[in-house]
């Protein structure tokens, strides 16, 4: 029988997951940085926080409004990523992540510093979900965000997407539209970071601003650039390493952002695509034993 | 009136890098700009593309004002452009290249067709289809683009600096196949080009540049014998 702390660190791993996936859709597929996803994460699980404990709706009635509303917001907020290019956007996108973070904060409605308590658990097939159960499910709602993305990459827009992020200039020239193929990346990366967020909201039953801050944004980007922008196994890949490491090695907890920068940097500067990227150490490592064999 | 463009003014901040420009197209035309560095060509194609907007004049194409419609808009119209230093997508290969420049692809049997017909004028794609486009040389990557520019079938085709880089062999191809295109196919052609002698010789009109205003134009070859423009573009 699994511990139920292993379980709990595998079930925030396979949300993260789902939200890192989305950030890739943006940040990978598209080109488009953003340092404030979990904005989105958090917009997913307030509205659904308040749909199921204010408005009394169930999990699974509140989950198409959470992830319409979570793409909604996307579209708008992914608005000035038409008008600005790369470290503007990081830096807008940083914006953006503060002030959503500052409006849970201080709203009422969204319970203030308090934050929002007694979200009920799933109910499935007359279940309350938790434990394996909700792991389980969570990891069915991870399958269908990868095959989402699996699905998309062999789609023409992911032609498009790659092609703005190339050559921006280029691909508009080519008659394909850079603002409606942007906006489509925000709306896709943002509403699965907004399921990602309603399954965290069930699963802890309480959520609070801080839940939500720019270094949670900064966590998901590691976990992304970690594991290969802009393919299909690196958010997981990511998220997992991540997010175990640091219960192997207790005492870098509290040294957590620390760590993920340093990563960050020498990722960057050594390995930009990646652990399952483009030239990376592990896929040439790999390979190499392969041909051996 | 194929294209029209009138009273046309660029500025880059402060300073005017076109200064009222005025030319136009027939349809079925091959027609090229030439002048030094500077003179302000490609700003001008990038304007009919619809890159960069204009500061004053208007672009009209098929009679339709198209002046403040933006560059997708305008490559769906059928107006393409093959931009200078190629600008492939370099992570794609050539095949998912030749895929972005077939918009909404519905009609797969068309654009198979197409492909096989591009594959026909640049057999060296066809060989280089699964190869990443930052692996081919320079000349590769210029036929590459022509074909991107083609894949759809466009109307009028905006070449901008095509021979830069390219081996004095190549060079010679390129515009060999711009010339087939034109005669056997019909295809408008805009050329913009600093090798003179090249463009003039393929062309049936030209224009020539000097900082940003039209100093002389007229029919190709008269303007190849013309000495003014032999002494300061063709050289000898």
């Amino acid at each position: 029988m699994l511990s139920s702390y292993a379980i709990t660190i595998g079930t925030i791993i396979v949300i993260q997951a789902i939200a890192v996936c989305g950030l890739n859709v943006i940040v990978g597929f598209a080109g488009q940085i953003s340092l404030g996803h979990a904005a989105f994460f958090g917009i997913g699980a307030y509205t659904s926080a308040i749909l199921t404990v204010k408005a009394g709706l169930s999990f699974w009635t509140a989950l198409p409004i959470v992830i319409a509303i979570g793409g909604l917001i996307g579209l708008m907020l992914g608005l000035p990523s038409i008008r600005v290019r790369e470290d503007f956007l990081a830096i807008t996108t940083i914006g953006i992540n503060f002030i959503v973070e500052a409006l849970f904060r201080y709203i009422p409605f969204f319970g203030g510093a308090l934050g929002i308590g007694g979200i009920p658990r799933i109910m499935l097939f007359d279940i309350r979900m938790k434990g394996i159960p909700f792991f389980f499910l969570c990891l069915f709602f991870l399958c269908i965000v990868i095959l989402i993305c699996w699905w998309f990459t062999r789609s023409w827009a992911s032609l498009a997407f790659y092609a703005i992020r190339e050559e921006e200039t280029a691909a508009s020239a080519m008659g394909i539209s850079p603002v409606r193929f942007k906006l489509l990346a925000f709306v896709m990366g943002t509403s699965m970071a907004a399921l990602s967020g309603s399954l965290y909201a069930h699963y802890m039953q309480f959520i609070n601003a801080g839940d939500f801050s720019f270094p949670v944004s900064v966590g998901f980007l590691s976990m992304l650039v970690l594991g290969g922008i802009g393919t299909i196994w690196g958010p997981v890949i990511g998220t997992v390493i991540l997010g175990v490491l640091p219960e192997l090695f207790r005492p870098l907890v509290d040294y957590r952002i620390l760590f993920y920068t340093l990563l960050l940097l020498v990722m960057i500067r050594f390995q930009p695509g990646g652990l399952l990227g483009e030239k990376s150490l592990v896929k040439n490592i790999l390979s190499r034993t392969f041909k051996r064999c | 009136m194929f294209l029209e463009v009138k009273g046309l003014h660029v500025s880059y901040g402060d300073i005017e890098a076109v200064s009222g420009v005025d030319f136009y197209l027939e349809k079925g035309e091959l027609v090229s700009i030439i002048g030094a560095n500077g003179a302000g060509k490609t700003t001008i194609l990038n304007c009919v593309m619809g890159i960069i907007p204009p500061k004053e004049g208007a672009i009209i194409f098929k009679g339709k004002e198209i002046t403040g419609i933006p560059d997708f808009e305008r490559a769906r119209m059928g107006i393409r452009i093959v931009p200078e230093r190629s600008r492939v997508f370099p992570r794609l290969t050539v095949y998912e290249n030749l895929l972005t420049g077939f918009y909404r692809i519905r009609d797969r049997e068309k654009f198979s067709e197409r492909l096989s017909w591009l594959y026909e004028v640049f057999p060296v794609l066809r060989n280089r289809q699964g190869q990443l486009a930052s692996t081919l040389s320079g000349g590769e990557q210029q036929q590459l683009s022509i074909a991107r520019a083609l894949i759809s079938n466009p109307e009028l085709l905006l070449v901008d600096e095509v021979s830069m880089g390219l081996m004095p062999k190549l060079v010679d191809q390129v515009f060999e196949i711009l010339k087939r295109l034109n005669e056997e196919h019909g295809l408008t052609i805009l050329l913009v080009e600093q090798n003179a002698y090249a463009s003039l010789n393929i062309s049936k009109r030209a224009y020539v540049l000097e900082t940003g205003t039209c100093v002389l134009e007229g029919d190709a070859h008269e303007l190849m014998s013309n000495p003014e423009v032999k002494e300061v573009y063709l050289g000898n």
